[in-house]
């Protein structure tokens, strides 16, 4: 084998200071990675969605001589939940502006606001999944249907997991004040929590809206 | 057991299981297989507690966040499958091989059925991933300079998911079914209207479990790509393997979420009844193909770009020269990662796209052999008038590069949109991916694990039974699947249990003897493994750098300490070590300072447990035991979230210890 090679190289060569090839004195730290991976999973959830979107695109409008968009979509009520999400999205900006003012009871008051509003968005979506299954409309009825349940329901079960989320860090910072690793949390929820509303404008659009066209 | 024969049943308590869902007592081949897995596992267990080696391995490789550790984990994890997945291919070939005329072979229809369709599922997801897996997290830190991956933790999490989906694979085996539908299981076959019973909810369940590892670990090495470069490594300063890892890993995030929402519609629809992929009230099958195959595609480029990083380390450290045309290389690889998004169509030219639409992913497809043949040409040029070394790690290199090429121009035929309507789901496809696959992705497996042996335990492996093992799965590759090409030629359809026309049968005899040539091959390898260990003290790398290396991974001791690197290597060049040695670099052998490092933790063992848990409910509809593992599953993710505590530095006297204790080491062997 070869192993001398190296060596016999540092022999012939004028040895350079050590401080050229090492970081001799500890000033190289890696930066945290953690906002970048979580951009990177929201990545990942939006193909999600992609597919989601895609399957609803295809199967939209396939109703099997059942009943369609226009006939089920109660656009108000949907006009409504829009409002309350994208009210909430507003609240946890506020609670972002709280968290930068290093105001720890601002920040879980605007976390809290936002949770309700988020249960109040799901009981909305309940309600209305209620109504459809009742009125015989459920996601076994057609590909349609089939296709708009999981679309909204896996928005729906997001923002479940989001307001779960919150509930955590709010317990989190209430118990250990604002830590670098709570603040990091924070962030993230924020990016999730903002990701949804833009992921609930393209349901609304695509699937509400265009639904009840003809 | 015929899902047919078997009126389903459903108790509250058990789900659909009972003692019929026992296949070994009715089918003497599981029953062996069974006594025989039974008696290693006992026999394994037994040595464990004989040499009391439970705590350590929980400590040492269970918790462990080390990424080298976690490394080796998924590379044995993979060779294990790998025996699993082959002792597959020997079944089905042995079949093929006698079931002519009135001989109807060994295996009825539906068994063989479940064989194809895990060996597929096994070898994809349960071997070459683990095993390409496994390289990436060994050797990206190290050769990027770094202590360990973005998020340890993630990674512990990742793999003992994708363990948790092995284990379920293994587990159809022996209790209820495997899937019988394909490796991919196209509905409506893989429906509940014709895959009633459980083969197809392991399948499901499986791949679900260990989808959640691999994206997990996709999104880590990315980070730990992006971020955590040592100072001076600039983007086009990265060893060539790892740019293959990022294009890789930039795949893994974009592609498997597709995997996982349509494996999610195929839930539905056996779960909820919902109408995907049903024949009727709206649903489109179609639909399940295009999805699948946006993910597929990708999936094998995945698989094979980590090779070709492995292929340029090797044939430069091996041709003693710098690697030729780099940034070519580099390009190359980005090109062939965009392309993989737009050939998926190739897949299933016969659906009836129309003659645009096929030729638009006939051209693209014809298009990836540009960059890829960019890449032949580059390693050709770096061997061109190097001091070439014929280790054992070459010698892969350059069966890899003679058999790629061939599958590669079969694949190119394949692309033709009219010669794809007559090779459609023949057995020359059959034969053109396991070129590739085979030629491409294990040949580079195996000169990457004989490569970098060394560096991960301390010996090298021996060379003897390296050429061994190299010589007979050449040999065994094409004698096993040139009939193959021949056969699909002549019209014969892959997935057969039985044939008709005794003129073919010479044909399948032939591959049969390649694959015991296989067989000889990978127990040469074992066996090179065990006489290496034998003689570990012969093989033994003082160094670190056994083949005169180039990147920095040879820069540290073999095995590297938990930190890595006592300092943080400043990078000036591509080959960073090389350039270190060239410029007379001398080892710092004091004013060593602590190192910052993660903790172990065993929330990834037990997280992915449950997993495994809430997925056998699932698969047997107990729904009590489904809700209360996703509820763990919840309640200890939230748990463990409280830990705040996962980090500590190692002194600087443990370091100063470690490496003047290497110090005296590389002193005594006079280097």
């Amino acid at each position: 084998m070869s192993e001398s090679i190296a060596i016999r190289l540092q022999e012939r060569s004028p040895a350079l200071p050590s401080s050229v090839f090492l970081d001799i004195e500890g000033r190289h730290h890696p930066e945290n990675g953690t906002l970048l991976g979580f951009w990177l999973y929201l990545l990942s959830d939006l193909m999600i969605f992609a597919c989601l979107f895609a399957v609803y695109g295809v199967l939209g409008r396939n109703y099997a001589a059942g009943p369609s968009g226009a006939d089920l979509f109660d656009l108000k009520l949907i006009a409504v939940n829009t409002a309350i999400l994208l009210v909430s999205s507003i609240t946890y900006g506020f609670a972002m502006i709280a968290m930068q003012k290093r105001n720890k009871k601002g920040l879980i008051g605007w976390l809290v606001a936002t949770g309700i509003l988020g249960l109040g968005f799901l009981a909305i979506e309940l309600y209305e999944f209620q109504h459809l299954i009742h009125l015989g409309a459920g996601p076994q009825r057609s590909a349609f249907l089939s296709s708009f349940f999981a679309l909204v329901g896996t928005h729906g079960l997001h923002v479940l997991f989001g307001v779960v989320w919150l509930a955590v860090l709010c317990v989190q910072v209430h118990r250990h004040g604002l830590t670098r690793a709570n603040v990091r949390r924070v962030a993230c929820l924020s990016m999730f929590w903002h990701f949804l509303d833009v992921v609930w404008i393209g349901v609304f659009s695509f699937v509400y809206l265009m639904g009840t066209l003809p | 057991m015929s899902p047919d024969s078997l009126d389903i049943q459903h108790s509250p308590i058990f789900g659909r299981m009972t003692w019929d869902a026992v296949p070994m007592l009715h089918d003497p081949i599981v029953m062996a297989t069974f006594v025989g897995t039974m008696i290693a596992g006992i026999g394994m267990f037994a040595v464990i507690t004989k040499y009391r080696l439970w705590g350590y391995l929980w400590k040492e490789w269970f918790t462990s966040i080390d990424h080298k550790k976690i490394g080796i984990m998924y590379m044995v994890l993979g060779l294990v499958m790998l025996l699993r997945g082959f002792a597959d291919a020997l079944m089905m070939r042995l079949q093929q091989a006698m079931a002519f005329g009135d001989n109807l072979g060994y295996l009825p229809p539906h068994h063989y059925d479940q064989i194809f369709t895990a060996h597929g599922v096994i070898m994809i997801f349960f071997v070459a991933m683990p095993l390409v897996t496994g390289l990436m997290n060994y050797l990206v830190p190290l050769q990027i300079g770094a202590r360990d991956v973005a998020f340890p933790f993630l990674n512990n999490f990742s793999f003992w998911m994708t363990a948790s989906g092995a284990g379920l694979v293994m587990l159809s085996l022996f209790f209820g079914e495997f899937a019988a539908t394909g490796w991919l299981a196209y509905p409506p076959l893989s429906g509940a209207a014709f895959s009633p019973w459980v083969g197809v909810d392991y399948y499901i369940w499986a791949l679900q479990i260990a989808g959640v590892g691999t994206l997990l670990s996709g999104v880590n090495l990315l980070v730990t790509i992006i971020k955590m470069r040592a100072p001076g490594m600039g983007l086009m300063r990265m060893p060539v393997f790892t740019w293959t890892a990022l294009c890789t890993n930039v795949l893994i995030v974009v592609s498997f979420p597709v995997l996982t929402a349509v494996l999610a519609f195929l839930t539905l629809d056996r779960y909820a009844g919902t109408n995907f992929f049903t024949s009727d009230l709206g649903g489109n099958a179609m639909m399940y193909v295009n999805l699948i195959w946006i993910w597929g595609h990708p999936e094998v480029y995945i698989l094979i770009l980590p090779l070709f990083g492995v292929f340029s380390e090797i044939v430069s450290t091996y041709s003693g020269k710098r690697l030729f045309g780099y940034s070519s290389m580099v390009y190359a690889t980005v090109c062939i990662t965009v392309l993989s998004y737009l050939v998926w169509l190739h897949h299933f030219f016969t659906m009836g796209s129309g003659a645009s639409v096929n030729s638009f992913f006939g051209i693209t497809t014809m298009i990836i052999s540009i960059p890829t043949g960019a890449k032949i040409f580059n390693w050709l040029f770096t061997m061109y008038r190097g001091r070439i070394r014929f280790e054992v790690p070459m010698l892969w290199t350059m069966g890899f590069m003679v058999t790629f090429v061939v599958g590669g121009m079969t694949g190119v035929l394949l692309a033709v949109p009219p010669a794809d309507f007559v090779l459609h789901n023949s057995l020359f496809l059959v034969a053109h991916f396991h070129n590739v696959i085979i030629g491409g992705v294990v040949f580079g497996l195996f000169a990457a694990m004989t490569h970098w042996f060394p560096k991960a335990f301390g010996f090298r492996l021996d060379d003897f039974w390296g050429k061994v093992s190299f010589w007979f799965w050449l040999a065994g590759y094409w004698f096993a699947f040139t009939p193959l090409y021949v056969l699909g030629l002549m019209g014969v359809t892959r997935r057969m249990s039985h044939f008709d026309d005794p003129s073919l049968q010479i044909w399948f005899q032939i591959a049969a003897f390649g694959a015991v040539l296989v067989a000889i091959g990978i127990a040469a390898f074992l066996f090179c493994i065990y006489i290496s260990f034998r003689r570990r003290e012969q093989l033994r790398d003082v160094t670190g750098d056994p083949w005169n290396g180039r990147t920095l991974e040879w820069s540290t001791s073999s095995p590297p300490p938990d930190y890595n690197f006592a300092f943080t290597p400043v990078v000036h060049d591509n080959d960073a070590w090389w350039d270190m040695k060239q410029r007379g670099f001398q080892r710092v052998q004091s004013g060593f300072l602590p190192v910052h490092m993660p903790k172990n933790t065993p929330a990834g063992v037990v997280l992915a447990a449950l997993s495994t848990a809430l997925g056998f409910a699932m698969i047997w509809h107990v729904w009590w035991l489904a809700s209360a593992s996703l509820v763990a599953i919840v309640v200890y993710a939230i748990y463990h979230s409280f830990d705040y505590d996962r980090d500590y530095h190692i002194p600087a006297e443990r370091i100063a210890a470690t490496e003047h204790a290497r110090s005296e080491r590389l002193e005594a062997s006079h280097v």
